[in-house]
This record gives C-alpha cells, sequence and structure tokens, in this order.
C-alpha cells in the first residue's frame, strides 16, 4: 500500500466516510496489527473510540453469582513481572491493571489512565520524545491505600533493575519515567519513539504496589510475600493461590469502575488437557470459559453442537511459518553448524526458494488441519491491518516449481532427486511435536517429492525446541536443519519488536551463545536500514509502509508464511467475555457478565 | 530390636544420597530448560533469560550444583520452585492434604471390597461365587485408570449429568453442603483407583486365605466342633490377612505413583499432579523434593513391612 493511500484511507476515516473498523480490517489485510492501526488514527488526529465498555449492561455490582474459569495450564505465580507464560500474566491480570489495555480493533482504552495521551491533550510531545501519562484519581489499592504516580514510578525502578531479572524489562528500555505530580508521570524517551505506548500498556504494564513492594526490589524479589497474596487496583480482591492448582478472588467492592464487577467470586482452575477443558466448558457447562482450546477443530464443533457453549476466536499476529536456513547446517566452521560464514549450497539459489514456496498447499492445510481457528497467508505480518502487504499471493502449483527448478540447472538424477553440481536437493525439516505440525509437514514433504526434493522429516520434543538450552543442538535458535517450522506470538500490536527476528545484529550464533533472534542467519541491508528508520519514524504512515517493506522482503526471501492463527477459546453461551488478540484473555474482566 | 532399627536407617542414608544423585544428573542431563517459553517471547531480551540462569544457578557445573542441593537439604531447606519461586516444601504440603484423602479412601475402598469378597471366594473355590469374583478381579486389573476414568466420565458427567469431573481442593459452602460437595467430586476418582487396587487385593487374599484353610489347625478348630463363621473368622481369615498387611504396606509407594494418572483426568491437586506439572516445566528443585519423598516412602514402608512381619509372627527374629 502506497504513502498516499494509506493517508487517503486516514482522511476518510476522519470525514466519516469510513468506518474506524473497515479501516482497521483493511490494514491488517495488509499486515499491520490492529493497535498498530489504531495507534496510526491516533496520530492523525482520529480519537479512538471506547465501543466495547458500551456494551456493559449490568446496573449494579455484584450479584453474579460465581464465574468460574477452567486453564489447563494453571498459574504458577502472580508477579506480573515474573510471570513466565500467558498463564501467569492471566493469573496477574485478575488483580493488576496496566494504564492501558489494547481492544481487538487496536483501540487503546484507558484502564488505570483517566485518558489516553494525544498531541490534543499535551500528553504526546510533538518530537516524539516524551509522553505524559494522567492518572485516574480516586482509586485505591485492595488494602485501602491509594494509588499514585509514585506507584506508576517505581514499577520502572522495579523492572529496570537488572537484579530483579523481570522478564517485562524489555518493554521499559532506553526511558526515564518522571514523577510531574502525584497523578500524572512523565516518559522521556532517548530517541523519538512512534511505539510510545508499550511500557505501562497491556500485558505487559501491570502496575504493583509500591508500599508493599518496595523492600523487595532486586536480588530480594523472590521474597515479598506479595508475590503469592497480591494486592492490586483489579476488579478482584486476592483470597486464595495454590501454585499450578487454584487461583480465588472476590468481588472488590470498591472498584473504580461504575456497577462493576458483575461477579461476586473468580475461580481460576488448573490441570488437565485442553481437551477436557473444551469439554468442561462447552459440553457439561460445568465451567464459563477456557482458556486456548488448542484442540483440533473437528473435535470442538462437536462440543459445540450441546449449544452450552460457543468457540471464541480472535486474530492477533501468531502467525504459523517456515524458516529456511541462509547458512549451510552440514558444514563445520569452527565447531560451529550453520556458521555465518557459510552459505546454503541450494536456498543461495532463488529459484529453489520461490519453487519452495509454490510448493506449499495452504489452503489444504488449513482446511483439514486447521479449520477456523488458522487462515492462509502469505504474509509475516498479518495485524494490525495498517502493517498488513497486500503485495504478495498464495499460490499453489507443482507445475510452475518443477519448470522454475529445471530451468535453473537443478536436473532429475537417477534416484528421481534433482541435484545441480554435485549437491541433492535432500533437506531435513524440523518442527515441534504437535499433531497438526507433523500433519502439516506429511503434505509438504508429499508435494515436494512430486518434483524431486526429497525431505527428512524431524520433530523435536517442544520442551527441547523452544528452550534456551545452549548445549543442545535441537533447539529451533540453533538451527541446524535445512527448513523449520513454528509459531512466533505478536505480543503486541506494533511489529518493531516482532520485527526484530530479520535484523543483522539479531543473528543467532555461537559467540552470543544463540540468543539473537534472527535465526535463519539471514542478512539484508535493505531491510537492517527499513528498520533503523522505522525506530525513529514519527509519522506513522511512513513507519507502516516501512513495516510493509520489510515484511516483503521477508516473504520474498527465507520466510514462507503459512497460516495466521488465531488464539479461541471456549466461552459460556450466556457470558459475555470481551476478548482481545492484541492482549491477555482477561484484559477486560472488569467487564464481563452473564445474560439472564 | 533397637541396634536392629539403626542398621537398618544407616543402610537407608547411603541408598537415599545415591538415589538423589543419579536422580539429580539425569535431570541435569535431560534436555530444556525452567525458562524455555521465555525464549520464544521476542519481548524478553536475552540478558533477562541470562541472568535468570545465572541467579538460579542454572549455569554451574551439574556437581557444585548437587553438592548445594544436598547441603541444602540436610538442613531442611528444600529450595524453591523456578517456576513459582515459592518453596518446594509448601507446595508439597499444599498437595499432600488432597492426595491423602483421594488415596486413602481408595485404599479403605479397595480393602473393604476385597477382603470379604475374597474370603468368601476362598472358603468356597470354584462355587459360581468364585468365579464371578475371578473374573471381575481380572477385568478391573487389566483395565488400565486412564480408561476407567475416561469411562466413568462420559457416563456420569456427560451422559447422566450426575458427578463433576473437575475436582477442587476448596469446595464452597458450610456444614453439610460442604462435606456432600467433597464426597460427590472424590466418587469417581476414588472409585476408579479403588477398584483397581481391589481387584488385584482379591486375587491376593484369596489365595492367601485357600492356603491357610489347607493347614492342620484349622481341621483342629473344626474338629472341636467350633461352627464354621468362627473358624473363618478367628483362625482362618486372622492368619491369612499377615501377607495382605505387609502387601498394603508394600504398595503403599506405587499407590502415590500409580495416582498420577488418575490425577491428571480429574484434575485433583495431589502431589502426582504437581510432579507432572514440574516435569513438564523442567522445574528441577520441585522433581527432586517430589520423588526424593517417594524414594524415603519406599524405604520406611519397606522399614514397616519388616516391622510388621515380625510383629505378627513371632518366629521372625530382628538379630
Amino acid at each position: 500500500m502506497k504513502e498516499q493511500d494509506l493517508r487517503n484511507l486516514i482522511e476518510d476515516v476522519r470525514d466519516g466516510r469510513m468506518s474506524r473498523r473497515s479501516f482497521v480490517r483493511r490494514m491488517m489485510a495488509v499486515g499491520l496489527t490492529a493497535p498498530m492501526a489504531g495507534m496510526m488514527l491516533h496520530h492523525s488526529g482520529v480519537a479512538f473510540a471506547a465501543d466495547v465498555r458500551t456494551e456493559y449492561k449490568p446496573t449494579k455490582a455484584g450479584g453474579g453469582g460465581p464465574l468460574k474459569l477452567l486453564f489447563w495450564q494453571a498459574p504458577t505465580l502472580i508477579n506480573p513481572h515474573f510471570a513466565t507464560g500467558t498463564k501467569d500474566q492471566e493469573g496477574s491480570r485478575i488483580f493488576y491493571e496496566p494504564l492501558a489495555a489494547w481492544d481487538n480493533d487496536g483501540n487503546l482504552m484507558p484502564i488505570l489512565a483517566a485518558e489516553i495521551p494525544s498531541k490534543e491533550n499535551g500528553g504526546l510531545s510533538a518530537d516524539g520524545t516524551q509522553v505524559t501519562w494522567k492518572l485516574k484519581q480516586g482509586v485505591k489499592w485492595h488494602d485501602g491505600k491509594p494509588f499514585t504516580a509514585d506507584d506508576v514510578v517505581f514499577n520502572f525502578e522495579y523492572v529496570t533493575n537488572p537484579a530483579t531479572a523481570a522478564i517485562t524489562g524489555g518493554s521499559y528500555k532506553d526511558m526515564k519515567v518522571e514523577k510531574v505530580n502525584d497523578f500524572a508521570i512523565k516518559i522521556i524517551f532517548a530517541k523519538p519513539t512512534p511505539f510510545w505506548a508499550d511500557a505501562f500498556v497491556a500485558t505487559v504494564g501491570m502496575i504493583i504496589p509500591k508500599h508493599l513492594f518496595k523492600d523487595f526490589v532486586g536480588d530480594k524479589s523472590r521474597d515479598a510475600p506479595t508475590n503469592l497474596s497480591p494486592i492490586g487496583t483489579g476488579p478482584y480482591k486476592f483470597v486464595e493461590f495454590k501454585p499450578g492448582d487454584l487461583l480465588r478472588g472476590e468481588r472488590n467492592p470498591d472498584y473504580h469502575m461504575p456497577n462493576r464487577p458483575f461477579f461476586d467470586t473468580i475461580e481460576m482452575k488448573g490441570g488437565g488437557d485442553a481437551v477436557s477443558a473444551a469439554r468442561a466448558v462447552l459440553q457439561t457447562g460445568e465451567y464459563d470459559f477456557g482458556w486456548n482450546m488448542q484442540v483440533e477443530d473437528e473435535i470442538l464443533k462437536r462440543l459445540e453442537t450441546g449449544g452450552k457453549g460457543r468457540i471464541d476466536l480472535v486474530y492477533g499476529g501468531n502467525v504459523e511459518f517456515i524458516q529456511l536456513n541462509a547458512t549451510d547446517p552440514n558444514t563445520e566452521v569452527d565447531g560451529e553448524k550453520s556458521s555465518v560464514k557459510t552459505k546454503h549450497p541450494a536456498f543461495s539459489d532463488p529459484a529453489v526458494r520461490k519453487a519452495l514456496n509454490l510448493l506449499i498447499d495452504r489452503n489444504s492445510v488449513q482446511q483439514f488441519i486447521y479449520g477456523r481457528t488458522g487462515k492462509p497467508t502469505a504474509n509475516i505480518l498479518n495485524g494490525p491491518d495498517q502493517f498488513v502487504s497486500k503485495a504478495n499471493k498464495i499460490e499453489f502449483d507443482v507445475a510452475k516449481a518443477e519448470k522454475l527448478l529445471e530451468d535453473a540447472g537443478w536436473k532429475k538424477g537417477a534416484d528421481g532427486i534433482r541435484a545441480k553440481d554435485g549437491y541433492k536437493l535432500k533437506f531435513v525439516y524440523q518442527t515441534s511435536i504437535n499433531a497438526p505440525r507433523q500433519k502439516t509437514q506429511a503434505i509438504i514433504k508429499q508435494a515436494a517429492q512430486k518434483v524431486g526434493i526429497d525431505m527428512e522429516i524431524k520433530s523435536v520434543s517442544a520442551s527441547v525446541f523452544f528452550s534456551s538450552d545452549v548445549a543442545n543442538p535441537d533447539t529451533y535458535p540453533h538451527f541446524y536443519a535445512d527448513m523449520q517450522m513454528f509459531t512466533f506470538n505478536m505480543t503486541q500490536p506494533d511489529p518493531a519488536v516482532f520485527m526484530l527476528q530479520y535484523v543483522s545484529w539479531e543473528i543467532a550464533t555461537k559467540e552470543n551463545k544463540w540468543q539473537g533472534r534472527n535465526v535463519i542467519r539471514w542478512k539484508n541491508d535493505e531491510y537492517d536500514n527499513l528498520y533503523k528508520s522505522s525506530q525513529n519514524e514519527l509519522d506513522p504512515v511512513k513507519r507502516a509502509a516501512a513495516f510493509i517493506k520489510m515484511n516483503d522482503l521477508v516473504v520474498a526471501n527465507y520466510v514462507l508464511p503459512l497460516l495466521h492463527r488465531a488464539q479461541s477459546t471456549a466461552i459460556n453461551s450466556k457470558l459475555k467475555a470481551p476478548q482481545s488478540g492484541w492482549d491477555n484473555n482477561l484484559w477486560l474482566l472488569s467487564d464481563w457478565f452473564r445474560e439472564a | 530390636m533397637g541396634a536392629f532399627l539403626i542398621r537398618r536407617f544407616l543402610i537407608a542414608i547411603p541408598s537415599l544420597l545415591g538415589i538423589s544423585l543419579i536422580l539429580f544428573i539425569v535431570l541435569a542431563m535431560a534436555p530444556g530448560d525452567p525458562f524455555g517459553e521465555l525464549a520464544s517471547n521476542p519481548n524478553v531480551p536475552p540478558e533477562v533469560r541470562m541472568a535468570l540462569r545465572a541467579k538460579f544457578g542454572l549455569d554451574d557445573p551439574i556437581l557444585l550444583r548437587y553438592v548445594r542441593w544436598v547441603m541444602a537439604m540436610a538442613q531442611g531447606d528444600w529450595g524453591f520452585s523456578f517456576a513459582s519461586r515459592v518453596n518446594v516444601d509448601d507446595l508439597i504440603l499444599q498437595r499432600v492434604p488432597t492426595t491423602l484423602l483421594v488415596i486413602g479412601s481408595s485404599q479403605i475402598l479397595a480393602l473393604t471390597i476385597a477382603i470379604p469378597v475374597g474370603i468368601l471366594a476362598a472358603i468356597r473355590p470354584y462355587s459360581i461365587f468364585d468365579q464371578i469374583a475371578n473374573t471381575l478381579a481380572f477385568v478391573g486389573f487389566s483395565l488400565p485408570t486412564f480408561f476407567t476414568g475416561l469411562l466413568f466420565i462420559l457416563l456420569f458427567s456427560i451422559k447422566l449429568d450426575w458427578l463433576p469431573f473437575v475436582y477442587q481442593a476448596n469446595v464452597p459452602g458450610t456444614g453439610l453442603t460442604w462435606v456432600w460437595g467433597h464426597i460427590k467430586q472424590a466418587i469417581m476418582p476414588v472409585c476408579v483407583l479403588g477398584f483397581f487396587q481391589a481387584a488385584s487385593y482379591t486375587r491376593y487374599v484369596r489365595s492367601a486365605v485357600l492356603d491357610v484353610a489347607r493347614l492342620d489347625y484349622v481341621t483342629t478348630a473344626r474338629a472341636k466342633g467350633l461352627s464354621e463363621k468362627v473358624v473363618t473368622v478367628r483362625h482362618v481369615a486372622r492368619n491369612a490377612l499377615i501377607p495382605v498387611v505387609t502387601l498394603v504396606a508394600l504398595q503403599m509407594p506405587a499407590v502415590f505413583g500409580g495416582a498420577i494418572v488418575t490425577e491428571q483426568i480429574f484434575r485433583v491437586p495431589g502431589i502426582g499432579s504437581l510432579l507432572i506439572s514440574a516435569m513438564l516445566a523442567n522445574d528441577t528443585p520441585v522433581i527432586m523434593a517430589v520423588t526424593f519423598v517417594f524414594a524415603c516412602l519406599v524405604v520406611l514402608f519397606n522399614l514397616i513391612a519388616d516391622l510388621l512381619y515380625g510383629w505378627l509372627d513371632p518366629r521372625i527374629s530382628f538379630g
């Protein structure tokens, strides 16, 4: 999408010729995340919409009885800054709140903030280096102490202390946070920062109380009693926690939103597996909400027939893709396979990469394996809308792939496998153990066989594949194979962190203990420069155009996108529980209610 | 007796140390690490992961980590869980009551079925009752608990909608509703485990009673004109139960292990499910502690069984 087209679209929204939602959809179709699209409108002076909250019907707080959530992976700790997975973030979100949250259309919604900063209200400086958040007044912690700017500033100090080893630390780098007055704070960035809505927002932004954590910073962070019995500002107060099993809360009578929350108690039960969790919500109705339904769509459809519950699907930016190794996994240089000093003998030929892309039957993979829970895609950036490229098409054409290889000089040998200069098209294709993934591998292997490419399928236990174990060669950052497939979760509506996967300074090597994000070890100066410029580009339209260009560069080279994957949850038919693809499942827990 | 106990305890220490060393090395060499999930989260900078590894001592040599663990354990410090940062002993103590409740009830259920059925089957061998009991016992221990568990769920929770299939350590309400809530949710897991155990115990009781029933003193008792009931209860059953008691004692650790599967199916928050989730999360301190508790149980129950032998049968001495 050209810059001018984007500007015209934004004007259409401003003048009311186009709805916000359809703008966001358009942008997602070209590869942006919804929050990015929202931010784009916001930057251009179009105010955020707050339509989700208006759907809340109860006229008084309480009276809703118990709310029962079933998480097949239960929370093991309830300090949002230590969370080792979404389960822990969700558990924390019952009690703690951020300044603002992301709705499914990429709108920023104030939670503990009085308003969303904008240029109009003076919250954003013109040079993009300062953000002033005004805080909501009259908010109380569950122990009755007032919530103030001191708490917010303390959170910044807490997570940026290296000894605390807070996993949210990455969102608070390169900035300073100052108290303006009791109910306002100012963030000062080292450089102009277009995506300013990261710190203190959504999953990474949950605020913990200073008065209870101030003595437990750094090395002492594990000893804080409040790590296990949280005192927050959220709609429910803490009652009981058994790690890995049960988390209970009760209605906070002093909650800062009127008529909320609806339920008298909340319970988050853990354990078991996804299928039986789906059953407890959809078939027996024992529970109201089931988290992360990683179950084949066929089974979900069958369980849904009873009418007790429904599957709710939201599309964030999670994408399943195949990576091609830019380096040679079969040659060892200085004790390191897939060294940056080598080049992949086959994939360095663009014809082979293009042929492989043509051999992936994305529609069949979606139709027969993922069902409603995925959409075929040709892009790596699938949302929010404003970042989604329209240049790439899905194509499955075996004959065309064959011709490409033939023309590039890859000739079939006696064994039916194509080769050139003595190198045979024999690839090791690895992924984690997971039924849909192994089925996908089989579909792709079959198509490749037809044109004379031999694929050896390898499946690695997920706990190994996704680990950061330096000593194990089977992890995905080592990438000691020719191809590998997995899903990358885009946890923020802004693609900046997500797109770090392909910049050259993030290449994972033995030297950096494979901690870099760029595991395909692809180096492209154009991509690097686009990325660098996007980091300080304040004009959202230009920035979006840069991300779209980066997406196009990646997918034209070493990454073959497969599916845009939905997050699916099981929800009781009568329960109203707004979901967002850009935030936690419990991002708007305060507004959940049951219809009579 | 005292010397025997001391000797046994002294033998137990090196074997427990050996067990723990092997466990620790296997765990340390097993692939995966507790912060794996952080690796695929693009928002977590690598420095944080490295800092966490360093903070929890994961980068130190295995032997050094083991020595540290043993020293701490000797001082009663069980360490803390990497996943939840809660002390391991708290974590285990939280789970023990549920495990004891479910396993204890299932053992009582198993024995109340197995003892009368086994005795009745043995006093009239090859009768219709004996054959039915035998058949059921064979079926019972051939069906794994994960299968019967699913069958129960399909029948009682989904088809009939009588019982909940998610077990909760805390049942809301007080008084009778609270008691009834606990009983209702425990019925399925207790029955699944209890029937499985009852099946093997029945076979055992039957053969023990058959052995005893042929002995001379039973014939003598009958010849004195005692009624059949008195002979069975006073003379046969009492002596036949000696090996059964030992069997039950020795089975206890195995039952803790066997309950892992049942606990997973019904989401019973017992020690077994704690072990499973710790393994999935590569949470070494928790795995070490739970398996170590199992090892101690095996040693302890072996000792108890030996002592019971001596107490029940004075011919065995502890010289």
